[in-house]
């Protein structure tokens, strides 16, 4: 059994942080959505505010540490151009891909789409962590502001999903070795 | 018997700061997908944008929209730190920033641009 360097890095990227990003979502938005005076006491509600700092902030921590490692680790193995005349390309997966038409469109739109739309989530998440430790308690009286807090954290997860969605598929047909 | 008690020390806190970064967060979005088309439009500006020939010009696009998100927090969060601002225009151009950002990363949308 053995893990390479690179594939050490893309588990760190993936599987590590991408994954903790994907599984604290679930926690960040049960925690945003039930902040509302009518169903939470004033007690609850600081109880609550104090985990929900601390986890969106580590999330958006997590989302940087995720498109960081990904785009100046991981990503420049992925599009490392083969040496004139290399007839295997299991070492240069975007080459590997885009070798054959039924695997190029997973370089073409999948790697396309994670690669730009991924740096859309850190930032997004980190204006939901500052803004909910900005009014703290009373966010919970804000309406509209809770609701424009819950698209971008939608959209931060949305934006890593399909990142880490494509990330896994890409990885399996074409994994960095 | 247990009491409910209310934060009656709560202040009312400006909106302007929240506004700022919402505002900030969709400049930075619309950035990168502005930087992606712009790279796909034009081969001198995706060599422009290529800081790092290992990464490519995804360095320029994410890096440029990432410094603009936070050039433009510490900008819009000085000029409104301590007032109130009108919300819901503020998050209605947040959210269609936002949205062009996710437009202008969808690869069948910034294909369109392709040069030659």
């Amino acid at each position: 059994m053995e893990v390479t360097l690179r594939e050490g890095w893309a588990v760190i990227h993936g599987m590590l942080f991408g994954a903790a990003f994907l599984l604290a979502f679930g926690g960040g938005v049960a925690g945003l959505y039930s902040l509302r005076p009518q169903w939470v006491t004033a007690a609850g509600i600081m109880e609550r505010m104090r985990r929900l700092k601390i986890g969106l902030w580590a999330m958006a921590g997590i989302a940087w540490a995720t498109v960081i490692t990904g785009t100046f680790i991981v990503y420049p193995w992925y599009r490392a151009k083969p040496p004139e005349g290399t007839v295997d390309l299991s070492a240069f997966p975007r080459y590997l891909l885009l070798a054959n038409p039924n695997t190029a469109e997973w370089h073409k739109f999948g790697m396309e789409w994670k690669e730009h739309v991924g740096w859309l989530a850190p930032i997004a998440a980190t204006v939901v962590a500052f803004a909910v430790s900005y009014y703290g308690p009373s966010l919970a009286k804000k309406v509209g502001e809770r609701r424009a807090l819950m698209v971008f954290f939608v959209v931060s997860f949305f934006a890593a999903t399909v990142a880490g969605l494509f990330g896994a598929f890409i990885t399996k047909v074409a994994p960095i070795r | 018997m247990a009491t409910m008690t209310t934060a009656s020390t709560e202040v009312d806190l400006p909106n302007g700061p929240v506004a700022a970064a919402l505002v900030a967060g969709g400049i930075g979005c619309a950035a990168i997908g502005l930087f992606t088309v712009l790279a796909e439009a034009s081969a001198g500006i995706k060599t422009a944008l290529t800081w790092n020939a290992a990464v490519g010009a995804l360095t320029g696009k994410s890096l440029m929209g990432v410094i603009l998100f936070f050039v433009a927090w510490i900008g819009l969060h000085f000029m409104y730190r301590g007032k109130n601002v009108n919300f819901t225009r503020a998050s209605t151009l947040a959210f269609v920033l936002l949205g062009l950002g996710l437009v202008m990363t969808f690869p069948p949308f910034f294909d369109l641009f392709a040069a030659g």
